[in-house]
């Protein structure tokens, strides 16, 4: 019994510390979860941090807005007056000049965009497809200031030479149209800032179309082609319907990009605050253009408060668009996995 | 003769049909050309003028007064290069890790969700209302434009591109890699910062190419935040000139002098831009 005992208790010993050695991890590793924890708090702050960045942009134009939004409250929306030394405010032309030229923009830059990406998708050979997509791409990537600049000095009077004046003595006469082409022969105005963003926004919307035209499965397109389609069939009425919601959100990214550019429209709209005519080619105003030549001179008081409160229209109008614009390309990658 | 009848309409239709295509795809050609043209144009337009507004006193002299003799942009350049240099270096470990979190913690919960939403939505917020902001928390509490007021503003910009391609180029990275490292007992961290970080760092510092390039040619959150100034500066607490802003100023004025820098001005921008856009484009070809 006393003999046996020892003989019993050094397995159960030698059991219990290989046991123990097994349960507890080697020292080294001890210090893994705090760093483990902090790693994760620190990604994780850096998100909120971006959320954080929101609510703060949102937050301080609504504070710096306040005087000119309890002065005017929403009427500041369509009252067309700006006169900074009556102190009177109203954002109705800058709102006109930036719907209008981003209005421009889009007819022109949408059909030419589907152009590029049909090209890009459907038409070109292989070896070309590469090159010129870069093209478009680094189109996207010029800095704004470069495209006003040039339409400035460069594009500004050759429109002013070859379109508007040509315009104007073939509609002198007739009452609409007359008007829609007056003014200064000067290459300034609505149509050509939104020549000019219309220049800036094809590479934006011609690079989402491409992306999602190259969605469509290959199967329903040769599918297609295999009934006896054309090519302009195959798009039309294959590849279109398919993609519909995500070129609507190429659409609608454009747009986002065209109403809050700056640069490229401050250049060529003339910066006049005044809705005195129709005229596409008169001096106008945009909110950006507004924001770029006063802001850094207004003093504090209404003033500033009420190109505050201009901004904080164009950031909730670009703020609609660009939500859209996005849950539209979700739901295009949505149905894209649900139908394959 | 009914059948020849059907033949014929069948063969019209079939005409019709070709024509419509015909026409749809010379459209489309014309489209192509029409974005390449402008394209060619403005670089064209950009390198003549350009370079014959460049010369040595371009990079040695600061921004003359109007209608000088002399003068170059080198205070501009200057500023430029200290003021993209530091918001890069500060937004970039920010960008990294919102991306980190998107990519390898928050793939489910609402948190991730809607950074990435939100982050979207700031990739292409109009950048002059980033400058308001700034304006408003940093320059009218100070009370002074100062450069550090545009690095600030300027970073603001980079976060989000370097989120946006440090998400997707580690959403690239297979899975067996992170589970081989775990099966390891490598803590989730050192997986993070020594494999998927690594496997995705052309990717990561593609991001932070055309962050700069982005960067590079503001001019919006620049106006009202750094301001401008005529003359040397390296102290951040003082207005503090940019190339944008500079460009933007003289572009806009009379006198020819001022014109012909700010062409030069410009080609300086875009060729840097653009540098950095194919840099980053051979950068991430060659590492993949």
């Amino acid at each position: 019994m006393t003999a046996t005992l020892p003989v019993e208790a050094a397995p159960k010993e030698d059991a219990i510390r290989r046991m123990g050695s097994a349960s507890t991890p080697p020292a080294r590793r001890a210090g893994s979860p705090a760093a483990d924890v902090l790693f994760a708090a620190l990604a994780q702050g850096a998100a909120w941090l971006t959320l954080a960045l929101l609510a703060g942009i949102i937050g301080s134009l609504i504070v710096g807005a306040a005087p000119a939004i309890r002065e005017y409250g929403l009427s500041f929306l369509w009252r067309s007056e700006w006169d900074p030394v009556q102190e009177r405010f109203g954002g109705l032309v800058m709102i006109y000049g930036t719907l209008a030229t981003s209005f421009i923009a889009l007819l022109i830059a949408v059909p030419v965009s589907f152009g590029i990406a049909l090209f890009l998708t459907e038409l070109s050979p292989g070896w070309l497809k590469r090159p010129l997509g870069i093209a478009i791409e680094l189109l996207a990537a010029v800095p704004s200031i470069v495209y006003g600049m040039w339409g400035l000095l460069v594009f500004g009077p050759i429109l002013a030479q070859f379109v508007q004046q040509p315009l104007q003595s073939a509609f002198a006469g007739t009452p609409l149209l007359g008007a829609l082409f007056s003014g200064p022969p000067v290459g300034i105005g609505i149509l050509s800032a939104g020549i000019i963003l219309a220049i800036m926004i094809i590479p934006f919307i011609a690079s989402v179309m491409r992306d999602v035209f190259e969605v469509t499965p290959t199967m329903l397109k040769e599918s297609a082609y295999g009934l006896g389609s054309t090519t302009w069939e195959v798009v039309y009425r294959v590849v279109l319907p398919y993609t519909k919601t995500g070129v609507i959100g190429g659409i609608m990214l454009g747009l986002g990009r065209a109403l809050g550019e700056t640069m490229a429209v401050t250049f060529v709209i003339g910066n006049m605050n005044q809705l005195n005519s129709l005229s596409l080619f008169e001096a106008a105003n945009s909110i950006t253009s507004a924001l770029a030549n006063e802001f850094a001179e207004a003093g504090e008081g209404l003033h500033q408060a009420s190109l505050i409160y201009l901004g904080l229209v164009l950031f909730f109008i670009t703020f609609v668009v660009l939500s859209l614009s996005k849950l539209l390309l979700a739901q295009l990658k949505k149905g894209e996995g649900a139908r394959s | 003769m009914s059948l020849a009848g059907f033949d014929a309409a069948r063969l019209a239709r079939h005409k019709a049909r070709k024509r419509v295509n015909a026409i749809a795809l010379m459209l489309s050609l014309a489209a192509m050309a029409f974005g390449v043209f402008w394209l060619i144009w403005i670089l064209v337009e950009t390198v003549r003028l350009g370079i014959g507004g460049l010369a040595l006193a371009t990079f040695t002299e600061m921004t003359p007064a109007p209608q000088a003799e002399t003068g170059g942009l080198a205070n501009a350049i200057f500023g430029s290069v200290l003021m993209v240099g530091l918001a890069t270096f500060i937004g970039t470990p920010i960008g990294i890790l919102a991306g980190i979190y998107l990519a390898e913690y928050g793939q489910k919960g609402w948190l991730g969700a809607t950074t990435r939403f939100i982050n979207d939505i700031l990739l292409s917020a109009p950048s002059i209302v980033i400058g308001l902001f700034i304006y408003s928390v940093v320059v009218a509490r100070f009370k002074s434009f100062s450069g550090w007021a545009g690095v600030l503003a300027l970073s603001l910009i980079v976060i989000p591109v370097v989120i946006r391609t440090t998400e997707n180029m580690l959403s690239l990275i297979p899975n067996a890699l992170r589970e081989a490292a775990y099966a390891l007992g490598t803590p989730k961290w050192k997986v993070i910062t020594m494999i998927t970080l690594k496997a995705a760092r052309a990717g990561v510092v593609t991001g932070v190419l055309l962050a700069v390039a982005r960067i590079a040619g503001e001019t919006a959150p620049l106006l009202f935040t750094a301001l401008s100034n005529q003359f040397w500066t390296s102290n951040l607490g003082e207005p503090m000139a940019s190339l944008p802003v500079t460009i933007f100023k003289f572009a806009m004025s009379p006198y020819e002098n001022w014109q012909k820098l700010a062409w030069a001005g410009v080609f300086l921008i875009t060729l840097g831009v653009l540098g950095l856009n194919i840099l980053a484009r051979v950068f991430f070809r060659n590492k993949h």
